[in-house]
């Protein structure tokens, strides 16, 4: 593959990623207002509001530290936009493929968490020191199960001798549902329900909302942010919400529709594409728009004990049903 | 872009001055189902920095005069106040209170008045809308 194909495709994909998350971010909140009742702002809103945002004063208080604090929202830009090209697509492979595996995707996902938590430090404001500090006690709560989750699907791969088992091409490409026997497929639907709570901490949305908490710590983490840089976070936040909900799809039901339909070349492309982009709106809906109309905030040792003791347990355990149940097939 | 971004995403901060919570809750009930402010775009933020418009309740006691000042500083530009009630339009029955130095024009700049004790939902949307106006001229002189 040329070089210049590579940089067509990755700009291609940067640019549809963002694109896709603002419009999936316009429909979360169309969707969270319907199930209250309410008409809802329209589907475009964040595009609205990032335009807003971009010609409003950004302001650097004064007690901040300048150069960390102006850092970070391009550090959560540029992490968030880069786990993109390790995503697979649909039909398409990661366009980075071979360059980096699922364990970098996580990694990238954890840098936009440590960037907002450096900058609510750098801030200079003691919300925001607050929210940084529920930033990072949430990292180190939920980081755990969700490597569990990846270490054991891809340690079953690993058994079937497919290729490099972390490459999420690779576990994109082999769905493990019908490669395991019934105690496997418990298993993974157990890792699935891990994965599936993990999601709105990572993304840190109600009822893991607790480094912004709007109406306990005035935002938190972004208390001091405003106008560009605040614009930078939102468009952080609407990527890693399709990075996520990508991740959960590739991991877990990475199957397209045209095999099935008998369709062949471009016209399969486009319907797996579409079906692909349909999975990832579903994946939100279901660990972020429903929890996050349906649920209220948790504390902050709630969240740690919670994800340490239970979801942890239950992802150990999804592990542990995966590998009795390689160990009665073998 | 342009400032006419102002029309259909407004962020909006709410600052109590003293206020005995009449109009503070006719706020919120702008933001429920009934009226739902969120389908024009209109969102309450949980700082100033954020905040296009600041919504001030209240005749202004002494001890916020200077809480009132420095949210009005720490709102970034361009930004517009509208005032909510009669308290704060000219501080109502609390006029020359020992403890009052409202309203709340003699301490900040303010755009637009919204009078009532306490105004409807509707009065206040209307407000806030009619903020955009100013706004809007701001971006005319940039």
């Amino acid at each position: 593959m040329s070089g210049w194909l590579v940089v067509g495709q990755a700009a291609l994909v940067l640019l549809g990623g963002g694109i896709v998350g603002l419009f999936y971010r316009g429909v979360d909140r169309k969707i969270a207002a319907r199930m209250q009742a309410r008409i809802g702002p329209p589907l475009r809103q964040p595009f609205l509001d990032l335009g807003k945002l971009l010609v409003k004063e950004t302001v650097i208080p004064k007690t901040a530290v300048a150069w960390l604090f102006s850092a970070m929202p391009f550090l959560a830009v540029i992490a968030s936009f880069t786990a993109l090209l390790y995503l697979p697509w649909g039909p398409f492979g990661p366009v980075l493929e071979g360059h980096g595996d699922a364990i970098l995707v996580l990694y990238l996902l954890a840098v936009p968490a440590l960037a907002m938590a450096l900058g609510g430090f750098a801030s200079g404001s003691p919300l925001g020191v607050v929210g940084a500090q529920r930033e990072l006690v949430m990292l180190v709560s939920y980081e755990f199960p969700l490597a569990v989750v990846l270490v054991a699907l891809a340690w079953r791969l690993s058994t079937l001798g497919l290729g490099p088992a972390f490459s999420l091409g690779v576990l994109a490409q082999n769905p493990l549902w019908g490669a395991v026997g019934p105690l496997g497929i418990l298993g993974l639907a157990i890792l699935l329900v891990s994965l599936l709570v993990v999601t709105p901490a990572e993304l840190a949305k109600i009822p893991f909302d607790i480094p912004e908490a709007e109406t306990e710590i005035a935002g938190g983490l972004f208390v001091e942010y405003s106008g560009t840089y605040l614009a930078l976070f939102y468009l952080a936040d609407a990527v890693r919400t399709v990075v996520m909900a990508g991740l959960v799809v590739a991991l877990f039901v990475p199957y397209g529709i045209a095999g099935p339909l008998g369709l062949r070349g471009a016209a399969a492309q486009v319907v797996d594409l579409l079906f692909w982009l349909l999975k990832v709106f579903f994946v939100m809906v279901l660990a972020v728009t429903t929890v996050r109309v349906g649920m209220a905030r948790l504390k902050v040792d709630q969240i740690a004990r919670g994800f340490w003791w239970r979801i942890t347990a239950l992802a150990l355990g999804g592990l542990l049903l995966l590998v009795l149940d390689k160990v009665v097939m073998a | 872009m342009g400032l006419s971004a102002f029309k259909r995403a407004l962020w909006v901060f709410h600052v109590a001055t003293g206020s005995c919570n009449g109009c503070d809750i006719e706020i919120v009930a702008a933001l429920t189902p009934r009226y739902d402010v969120e389908r024009f775009g209109i969102r309450l933020v949980g700082t100033p920095r954020h905040a296009d418009v600041l919504l001030v309740t209240g005749p202004v006691t002494r001890m916020m005069a200077e809480r009132l000042k420095r949210i009005y500083e720490q709102t970034p530009d361009p930004k517009a106040v509208v005032v909510v009630g009669g308290c704060g339009s000219t501080s109502g029955v609390f006029y020359e209170s020992y403890n009052v130095v409202g309203p709340v024009d003699r301490i900040i700049p303010v755009d637009v008045y919204v009078p009532g004790c306490p105004p409807r939902p509707e009065a206040i949307i209307d407000g806030v809308v009619k903020a955009v106006a100013k706004l809007e001229k701001l971006g005319a002189k940039v």
